[in-house]
């Protein structure tokens, strides 16, 4: 397989830096390429693809793979390596395996570090005082593998509570049904915060509105914030584990259910993983589809958010406004897909259903009814000055801390981070229509609104340029069942930001893992930060600025 | 300020009347799978595409025993493709008093290899026939507790779990379109001001305590109506070591509302026939 020739470059500099030390190189897919390595090349690898090539640390999970011991590495004979192996490849025991995943947007490619764990020494050192974006997602590889952090600032539980037993529950040994027994153990302390004046608010995990729960902590000092803690997790369903519990298939109606408000993107990302295992591309029109159905779900996310916005400084109006195009968007999904939120859409190799004339023509008079209606509910928030005032200059996320901490989507683009998969990584079908990405230096709800505006018009568009031209043929092509060992990244650019789904599959068309990346994961961070001077009053509208999935966290 | 009045003006009244009138939904809305038990010829296919294990058959002692739980179902409608004695309906109004009631269960006389034989005894769920119907067990102190909270019900809505679709649905009863406070029901910030409380998810092991707590939070008598596949039974997710299943679990559920997630045509019926306030069909 081709590597990328945008690719080239950054490889051969890798390979050239750390001659010796990287012991395979494959490409399953041109724009897909693994690096096996031990694990001291891990904070060097990082480094030089950070500073020299502008890459950024993605995804980072862990994979119990303690059963292919012998097996030098994978995937194996399928794909040669491209670098010349500097040992023979000695059987090493069966390990657990640290993924790094790597994305270098600009040469549209993604470089992924394999390292082993040794179960003899469970350990793996930690990257997050260098890189404060990989703190959960490291102390979550510790909690549900049972590897131990070396050299993390806090390495206390994150994904597990603290109340659960010493369990792994992400290793193989340990049963998806498995009956734990009454949380006994200590619960979370939470760090105190002193001094004069300053008390500590509590809030959650049942919150006052209709949203998903979480724990908030609030160390004020009379009105501005001081210090916001977040515990989150407290929607984990034993979701990753429970796809090594299902066949393929199955999987799809899964990953519907990781964020419901993402039900497509995540379930297409899943798709995509699964495709690109089984080297099938869904054809020309299912992509086409797909692109309609991700921009359908921007839009009813993003209005949905424009008017709760609007709410949480009292705007009433907006959000009535709002809630009434909403509902006219999700009608058109059940049209579309026989489901509001598009769920039952998305399929192995394409889409489920075709869409009619009829169907065509309802996407193009909605459109035509939402663009006016749209612009008035802007108009109606742009004229209302104290909805401005409340909103310009709160919450603000610096782009320098946006950038420390990795933050993706409408939340980085709203403060100066220029990503979006659309562009950078085309899929479905986004390399044959014209959009721009929005992106602001500000960093408050203004600027959050802001992005949400701009991406709806932007989302009109795209689904109009696709619904006048849709590619003739099949919907769906079909997936044969990958052999085992596969590994695959799919990737969608859902409307909360970049989704990642990472599949090793297993030998009984089963998969071994499914890693789920949410921008949830990624952001959540960043809200400690904006609120910070804050008063607590404007917390709810600086978190529904974010908006961000509990259940896509938590999983 | 005029704007607004002008803008609100120039929409008008955009709300339903449901459920005075039928629920609106596209004719491609998939509702529940309604199965064809006398041409049914063989379940396997069908229950091996169900990702939910809302259809599930077991054979022995020479009969199978298909059961179709709309607890589980998320209306997929995969079944349905596997299978042409399946056609999925449009049908969103589901809601059931008791867990039984959303349970078909057919019995075959087993053919050669593994074929349905001789349909020997089905019993249908009582749904969609007659969803506003009193159980007896209870009546009277259903009425009672309809009565109370009957005319002005206040609710909290508690995600013990979900995935967040449930609450899309739920979020929408306060829009203009479905508008719930047209029956004096509103959404309340705490359980000490609730009668009923919503619960979706399925119950995680890290809310049961906050579930548990907010039930003895909210004051007596109290209503409480499940939500979804998962709240009803746990869904897609089941029982796991994360996971305990549907609210049932945890604290008595009143009424189910099936759906992945409920549209709100489905939550509102649901809400209805929790404080007896259906209109008689
Ligand atoms: S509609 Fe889907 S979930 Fe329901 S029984 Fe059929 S296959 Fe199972």
């Amino acid at each position: 397989m081709n590597i990328l020739p945008e690719l080239q470059p950054a490889l051969a500099d890798l390979t050239e830096r750390f001659e010796g030390r990287i012991e395979a190189v494959h490409a399953p897919r041109p724009n897909e390429v693994y690096f096996h390595a031990q694990m001291e090349l891990v904070p060097g690898f990082c480094a030089q693809l950070y500073k020299k090539w502008n890459g950024r640390l993605v995804s980072l999970f862990a994979d119990d793979a303690r059963a292919f011991a012998g097996q030098p590495s994978h995937p194996s004979e399928e794909h040669p390596p491209l670098a010349p192996r500097t040992t023979p490849p000695a059987p090493i025991p069966g390990a657990f395996h640290i993924y790094y995943v790597f994305a270098l947007d600009a040469a549209h490619g993604f470089f992924i570090l394999r390292v082993p764990v040794s179960p003899a020494q469970p350990e793996f050192i930690s990257l997050t005082n260098a890189l404060p974006a990989v703190n959960w997602q490291e102390r979550e590889i510790q909690d549900m593998f049972g590897l131990k952090l070396e050299g993390h600032p806090n390495p206390r539980r994150c994904a597990l509570h603290d109340d659960w037993p010493e369990v792994c529950p992400l290793r193989k040994d340990f049963d998806l049904h498995t009956v734990l027994p009454p949380f006994t153990g200590e619960r979370h302390k939470f760090r105190e915060v002193e001094g004069e004046g300053v008390f500590q608010v509590p809030v959650g995990p049942v919150h006052a509105g209709i949203i998903e729960p979480g724990h908030f902590l609030f160390s004020v000092a009379g009105e501005p914030v001081l210090y916001l803690q977040i515990r989150l997790f407290y929607t984990h369903k034993g979701t990753e584990k429970l796809f090594e519990n299902m066949p393929v298939t199955h999987g799809v109606r899964l990953a519907e259910s990781i964020s419901g408000d993402s039900s497509f993107a995540h379930a297409t990302a899943f798709c995509h993983a699964v495709e690109r295992a089984a080297n099938v591309e869904a054809p020309p029109r299912a992509r086409a589809l797909r692109t309609v159905c991700l921009e359908l779900e921007r839009v009813y996310n993003h209005i949905a958010d424009i008017g709760a916005i609007a709410t949480d400084v009292a705007f009433v109006v907006a959000n009535a406004n709002a809630m009434r195009l909403k509902e006219r968007v999700l009608r058109l999904n059940e049209q579309l897909t026989g489901h509001r939120l598009l769920r039952g859409m998305a399929a192995l190799g394409g889409v489920r259903f075709d869409w009619g004339a009829g169907q065509i023509e309802a996407i193009r008079q909605c459109v035509a009814w939402l663009r006016p209606e749209f612009e008035s509910l802007v108009r109606l928030i742009r004229e209302s000055s104290s909805t401005r005032d409340r909103l310009e200059t709160t919450g603000i996320l610096k782009p320098q801390t946006a950038r420390d901490l990795g933050v993706v989507g409408v939340a980085g683009r709203a403060s100066g981070i220029d990503h979006d998969l659309r562009r950078d990584f085309p899929h479905a079908a986004y390399d044959r229509v014209s959009f721009t990405v929005p992106v602001y230096q500000e960093g408050d709800v203004l600027r959050r609104l802001q992005v949400r505006i701009d991406e709806v018009q932007g989302a009109l568009s795209i689904i109009e340029q696709m619904a006048v031209n849709l590619p003739a043929g099949p919907t769906r092509v079909n997936v044969p069942t990958p052999p085992a060992n596969r590994v695959a990244l799919g990737y969608v650019e859902g409307w909360r930001g970049e989704i990642f789904h990472w599949i090793r599959t297993a030998a009984d068309g089963r998969l071994a893992r499914c890693k789920i990346k949410d921008p949830s994961l990624q952001n959540w961070p960043a809200l400690s930060e904006a609120i910070l001077g804050n008063i607590i009053p404007d917390f709810p509208v600086v978190n529904k600025s974010f908006n961000l999935s509990y259940s896509g966290t938590d999983r | 300020m005029f704007d607004i009045i002008r803008k609100s003006l120039a929409t008008g009244i955009v709300t339903t009347d449901y459920p005075q009138t039928p629920a609106e939904v596209a004719s491609q809305a998939r509702g529940w799978p309604e199965i064809d038990f006398v041409k049914w010829r063989d379940a396997r296919p069908a229950v091996a595409a169900c990702p939910t294990g809302a259809l599930a058959c077991v054979d022995g002692g020479g009969t199978r025993t298909v059961k179709l739980d709309l607890a589980k179902c998320t209306f997929c409608g995969l079944c349905a493709e596997a299978d042409t004695a399946i056609r999925m309906t449009n049908a969103c109004e589901l809601a059931a008093r008791r867990k039984e009631d959303l349970l078909t269960t057919a019995r075959y006389a087993l053919g050669p290899a593994g074929a349905q034989g001789k349909l020997v005894a089905t019993q249908r769920s009582p749904l969609a026939t007659q969803p506003s119907n009193l159980d007896s067990i209870g009546t009277e102190l259903k009425a009672r507790i309809a009565k109370v909270l009957g005319r002005s019900l206040h609710i909290r809505e508690v995600d013990a779990g979900s995935c967040n679709g449930c609450e899309i649905e739920i979020v929408g009863l306060n829009s203009p379109v479905y508008d719930i406070e047209r029956f004096g029901i509103h959404f309340v910030a705490s359980p000490r001001h609730a009668d009923m409380l919503l619960v979706t998810g399925p119950v995680s092991r890290n809310m049961e305590l906050a579930l548990r707590k907010t039930y003895d939070a909210t004051p007596d008598p109290r209503l409480v109506v499940a939500v979804g596949a998962c709240g009803c039974s746990g869904g897609i997710f089941g029982q796991n070591y994360a996971s305990l299943g549907g609210v049932d679990k945890v604290i008595p559920v009143d009424v189910y509302i099936p759906g992945c997630p409920p549209n709100p045509h489905a939550l509102l019926h649901g809400i209805l026939m929790a404080i007896g306030r259906l209109p008689e069909k």
